[in-house]
């Protein structure tokens, strides 16, 4: 009778090893993220067309945002990218507590993100009249330049919208990591769940490295108030 | 196994680096550089996506084939924004708001 090797946890029998098995899910993982590449990329092409026919105008509306809150959540955002790896680098050493700890740190970080940008950004331009569609006001003092302004909340509300979408789901996939960790799901061989969704996380991250340049500082800060 | 353990002190130099750059572009902003301050912004992110990309995604220790695939699909990307900025930059048919007077000519508006 033929003594079967039992197979590590995790180990999906189409792979010849778990080196192959994780290079596999990286590859597909970078594969799907690429896309995402292209579905920004659209945005982000298009804000450059617009921003270059309207520049007076976007000019004003990146006036109109708060860099503090851009360059905190930035902060934020990079510090939950650092917890993301350390996280993954938990589990490459096997040390359990620390990889829900570290994951924890990160929901704690995107969350806190995602309020800064709601409660502080979003709500203060809705009280601002800057949310086009929604009582936006264009305001004598802009000049000509104004009536395109909302063209540059268009801009930015569905970017960093779409982004806020994307950190959303992130919340969500880490919430299954953390309890998948406390379950001790995860070891130094078997750790693909982690990296793949670390890779989604620090990929929103570098969404947000472009978005804030190009929404919160491009538009000439050293003018000095612009409205 | 020969997964790449990356040393923690990596990861918070990295981060350090980040949060440097964050600053130093910020701070930037501030400074009038003229068409160099959009440079230096757009250079600057690139530099911290690249530190985000090689180190925290682990790409600098991943295999070729990964490499590879990434680079194909950032070239498809520099596709998307050229072609398209090629037919804005020279055709001139995006149309003319009202109200608008004469308008520049399209290159001296880029920046």
């Amino acid at each position: 009778m033929a003594v079967q090797q039992p197979h590590p946890p995790g180990f999906a029998h189409q792979f010849e090893d778990m080196q192959q098995q994780r290079e596999a899910g990286s590859l597909g993982m970078w594969v799907f993220l690429l896309t995402e590449l292209m579905f920004f990329g659209g945005l982000f092409a298009s804000y450059i067309i617009y921003r270059a026919l309207y520049l007076p105008s976007f000019e004003i509306g990146s006036h109109l945002l708060e860099v503090e809150f851009g360059a905190l959540n930035t902060a934020v955002l990079i510090g939950s990218s650092l917890t993301m790896a350390l996280a993954i680098r938990s589990a490459q050493v096997g040390r359990r507590g620390a990889q829900v700890g570290f994951l924890m740190a990160t929901m704690i970080l995107g969350a806190a993100f995602l309020f800064f940008k709601f409660t502080f950004e979003w709500h203060h331009d809705y009280i601002e009249h800057l949310v086009p569609g929604f009582g936006f006001v264009i305001r004598p003092e802009w000049g000509a330049a104004g009536a395109h302004v909302p063209l540059f909340f268009c801009f930015y509300f569905f970017m960093t919208g779409l982004h806020a979408l994307h950190m959303i789901i992130g919340l969500g996939i880490l919430t299954v990591l953390s309890v998948m960790a406390h379950r001790g799901r995860f070891n130094p061989a078997y750790y693909s769940p982690l990296e793949v969704s670390g890779l989604y996380w620090h990929f929103v991250d570098i969404v947000w490295i472009f978005l804030f340049p190009l929404l919160y500082l491009i538009g000439g800060r050293y003018i000095g108030g612009g409205h | 196994m020969s997964e790449h353990l990356v040393p923690t002190k990596t990861y918070i130099g990295i981060f350090v680096a980040l949060l440097l750059l964050t600053a130093l572009t910020t701070g930037i902003a501030y400074v009038d550089l003229g068409a160099w301050n959009t440079v230096a912004a757009l250079a600057i992110a690139m530099v911290k996506m690249l530190l985000v990309v090689l180190f925290f995604m682990h790409v600098k220790y991943s295999s070729g084939l990964t490499k590879v695939f990434i680079l194909a699909g950032v070239l498809f990307f520099a596709i998307l924004v050229t072609l398209t900025l090629a037919d804005e930059l020279t055709r001139h048919w995006s149309p003319t708001p009202s109200g608008w007077g004469a308008l520049l000519p399209f290159s001296t508006r880029f920046y």
